[in-house]
């Protein structure tokens, strides 16, 4: 993912020097001036918390072993906050971070996601609340976004464009409930904690996401419709189906909309470490799956065959081709992949979390992937990432109401979605999808 | 752009300037009409076929999805259930017909649903002529709706003046909110698909926001629901002289006619909608014939933003007279599918309107009348849709000769 920006030699004396683009130079100034409104907030947050005394942020759950808490002064964290951020603004504008830029960013985004935690936290009264319960909330709230951001990474590494996301996590919500509870009875004995009637359900959601993956696939490769009306399409087609099928099936037989709920495992050992253990080791079989994805396709894209064709495929079809990749074969079997993975994120909302089917209980999760997926520049990793952040911003919305803030929590709820107009907008860092993306293939 | 019956190929634009369109042989009278009206060349009876055969067989699969649904079928498949279960079809059906156009309160009903539908429609369609795809009109109805709810509670005006500032300020808020997608895409090259999905997202939330602020919420209530608006920024109804509270037709009606026809009249008559259909069917080439593509993306996405906003000001001042959340009813998602079967012309997004208001309106008769729920009709537009996308399986069905499908209306998001 360079940039393309040639490296440059001055003088023999002096390093090689890189001329930034104007692009860049403005870019780099956003995020100057973006550090001092940071400051600015810090040091707002600060002035909110003088008089109000610590926050206490629990790190460990009432059932973990015994951890301390975070203690600190809210308003002198806030404003030993601001005075770094201001600093931080300074050499962005003057200097700039040269190759750290990105990482000194996040740093200086979660010392503020501290200092507003600091004051919202002394601010309630109550003086402390769960931190380890809310990064806890955030691995679970970001399963379906990450999921669902790998099957949109699947889908456009071979340039066919997946808005059918959304459409894919429902459709495969409602499988995964329908089929889990046809053949599956509470007193069945647990496999990893679930049911084998658990698991067919969610083999059954997998494959609900393959079909309508393989209906993408057909008219947006063989039939070469425009790839975003079939994906508006089938949100369309799912909402309605499912919603249908609610009103005339489940809701008259609820023993058709009783699930198992997977039960959380530990990992033998990792799962007792301090803080990561219960954030990281305590989960679902979901969570771990998703671990899991990130991983397997991580590797698979970047060191394999299929990864490089793939690759190939949506940067280069012609290319490919011409070398002797089955570039509509390449294309069927990605998207097929890509429906696999989002109908196994689908089955989160059931069988992962709830037990029953409501409704468009989706809730555009579907779109807030396509945001981490785009978020992620295209990468599992990055989507994991972007996934990780959008899980926090829901988990901080919830705790929010808790602690009683004065800040809607709307305002939280649409940062996912400014951030990502922000990226595509080049306006912070830029994203940039492979080059055939959404382009039909007419092979000569 | 070898697609025949596709309006939007234009003859290529040499350098100095758009040359004189050239006329092609003089048709008959009854074909130019036809043409002129929709903009379909050649073969208009594959044009209307299509369309026809794809809304029929969306049809049929709506019934056999409400009879394989049937659980008692599953339970038992005997003669009595699968006749009791073909009834339920019929009635179904039936009630679809009758909730739609059975009697004046049917018609009433579908009038009404059809307002805002074809405005967004045409929000959706406008873009598409200019090579762009707007999937924020959901969002630009919120916004555009909001804005005419709080100047129909919060100004107090006769009704001369009421309901005129209430449409221009549904236009100016569904305007900013369409326009900052094509700004961004002119400017930073930001693909207006993602750019107004978000957007969406986000007019939902500031929806919540703003309906339980005192700006909106009715003061000592805690519900999400905004003040009423005065009677003078009501659409007056239509037939308000039979003094019947359950004929909701109203003037809005009228007023999406009215635009449709402008909207013909700008994008067919004018040269402005000569520019944006230019710059849709290729843009480089629109450049260099000088035309600003900059200001063609920002005015194209800013009208067919304020088009979305007065789809909103339908609902609103139109029909429940406050904002409630969700109060856009999914018309915005609707409109995609209305301006693909409208073949994005204003004359085809007004026929398709009305089809789309009929299966709303007769939605909910059938949902009351028989245990089939109203959702049913979202499936069956997605399956007109699809039909009408990939012509191919029209024509493998019914073994017609067809055109060629939608094709590439949008480029992807790699530029």
């Amino acid at each position: 993912m360079g940039d393309g920006v040639t490296a440059v030699t001055a003088d023999v004396a002096a390093p090689p020097a890189r001329i930034r683009t104007p692009a860049e130079v403005r870019r780099a100034r956003y995020i100057g001036f973006s550090y001092l409104v940071m400051a600015a907030l810090a040091l707002w947050f600060g002035t909110l918390s003088v008089g109000n005394g610590d926050a206490r942020l629990g790190l460990a759950r009432p059932t973990d072993p015994s951890f301390p808490d975070l203690v600190f002064n809210a308003s002198a964290l806030a404003f030993v906050v601001a005075v770094l951020l201001a600093v931080a603004g300074g050499v962005q504008l003057s200097r700039g971070f040269g190759r750290w830029q990105n990482a000194v960013l996040g740093v200086a985004i979660v010392l503020v996601v501290f200092a507003f935690l600091g004051w919202a936290t002394a601010q309630s009264g109550i003086g402390s609340f769960s931190f380890i319960g809310m990064l806890n909330e955030m691995v679970v709230r970001s399963v379906p976004i990450t999921v669902g951001a790998l099957a949109g990474v699947l889908c456009e590494r071979v340039a066919v464009i997946n808005i059918a996301i959304e459409g894919q996590l429902l459709g495969g919500a409602f499988v995964a409930v329908l089929v889990a509870s046809l053949l599956s009875s509470p007193d069945d004995a647990l496999f990893l904690g679930a049911p084998i009637g658990g698991w067919i359900g969610v083999g059954a959601a997998m494959l609900a996401g393959a079909l309508l993956a393989w209906f993408l696939a057909v008219l947006a490769v063989r039939y070469r419709v425009d790839q975003i009306i079939v994906g508006v399409v089938i949100n369309i087609f799912v909402l309605g189906l499912t919603s249908f099928l609610t009103v005339r099936v489940l809701a008259a037989n609820a023993h058709l909309n009783q699930g198992p709920i997977f039960k959380p495992l530990s990992v033998p050992l990792l799962s007792d470490i301090p803080v990561i253990g219960p954030v990281v080791f305590q989960h679902n079989f979901f969570v771990f799956a998703m671990f899991g994805l990130v991983i397997l396709l991580t590797f698979g894209l970047f060191r394999t065959r299929w990864g490089l064709r793939s690759r190939a495929v949506g940067e280069h079809p012609k290319a490919a081709d011409t070398l002797g990749v089955d570039v509509y074969r390449m294309r069927y079997l990605n998207v097929l992949l890509g429906g696999l993975v989002a109908g196994l994120g689908g089955a989160f909302f059931t069988l992962g979390s709830v037990g029953r089917f409501d409704e468009n209980m989706t809730n555009g999760r579907g779109f807030i992937a396509l945001a981490a997926m785009i978020f992620g520049r295209w990468h599992p990793v990055g989507a994991l990432s972007a996934g990780l952040v959008f899980g926090f911003a829901e988990a901080l919305r919830q705790k929010l109401g808790i602690l009683q803030t004065p800040i809607p929590s709307e305002f939280l709820a649409m940062a996912p979605f400014l951030a990502t107009i922000l990226v595509v907008a080049g306006l912070v860092g830029r994203a940039r999808p492979p080059a055939a993306d959404g382009q039909p293939y007419v092979k000569e | 752009m070898s697609d025949q019956s596709d309006d939007r190929a234009e003859p290529p634009i040499p350098p100095g300037g758009p040359p004189e369109v050239e006329e092609p042989p003089p048709p008959g009278v009854g074909r130019r009409l036809f043409e002129e009206l929709t903009g379909v060349g050649v073969d208009w009876r594959t044009a209307l076929l299509v369309p026809a055969l794809a809304i029929f067989s969306a049809l049929v699969v709506g019934g056999i999805i409400i009879f394989v649904t049937d659980i008692d079928l599953w339970r038992d498949f005997s003669g009595d259930t699968v006749s009791n279960t073909l009834g339920e079809v019929r009635d179904a059906f039936t009630a679809l017909f009758t909730g739609s156009f059975g009697s004046l309160r049917a018609l009433s009903e579908t009038l009404t649903s059809t307002a805002p539908l074809i405005l967004a429609g045409l929000s959706v369609a406008i873009g598409f002529q200019a090579g762009l795809f707007n999937i924020g009109t959901e969002g630009q109805i919120l916004i555009g709706g909001m804005a005419a709810a709080y100047v129909g509670f919060a100004l107090d005006l006769p009704i001369v003046l009421h309901l005129p500032v209430v449409i221009l300020a549904a236009i100016i808020g569904g305007g900013i909110w369409g326009g900052i997608p094509g700004f961004l895409r002119a400017r930073t090259g930001a693909h207006e698909v993602i750019t107004t999905i978000m957007l969406n997202s986000i007019a939902i939330f500031l929806v919540d926001y703003l309906l339980t602020n005192s700006l909106f919420q009715v003061e000592g209530r805690q519900d999400p629901i905004s003040q009423t608006v005065d009677t003078s920024a009501r659409f007056p109804r239509l037939l308000g002289f039979l003094d019947r509270s359950d004929l909701r037709v109203h003037l809005g009606i009228f007023v999406a006619l009215l635009f449709a026809y402008a909207v013909y009249w700008l994008l067919y008559k004018s040269t402005i909608g000569f520019e944006f259909r230019a710059v849709g069917a290729n843009p480089h080439a629109a450049r260099y014939a000088g035309m600003s593509v900059t200001f063609l993306y920002v005015a194209v996405m800013a009208i067919a933003g304020a088009l979305g906003g007065l789809a909103g000001s339908m609902q609103i001042n139109g029909v429940l007279y406050r904002a409630t959340p969700g109060f856009s009813a999914n018309i915005g998602f609707d409109a995609i599918s209305l301006a693909l079967l409208g073949r994005s012309h204003p004359a085809g997004v007004a026929v398709a309107g009305l089809l789309f208001g009929a299966l709303r309106a007769g939605g909910q008769e059938m949902q009351v009348a028989s245990n089939v729920a109203i959702d049913l009709i979202f499936v069956i537009q997605a399956l007109v849709v699809v039909f009408i996308a990939a012509p191919a399986l029209i024509r493998a069905i019914y073994r017609v000769k067809t055109g060629e499908g939608a094709g590439q209306l949008t480029k992807g998001w790699a530029t």
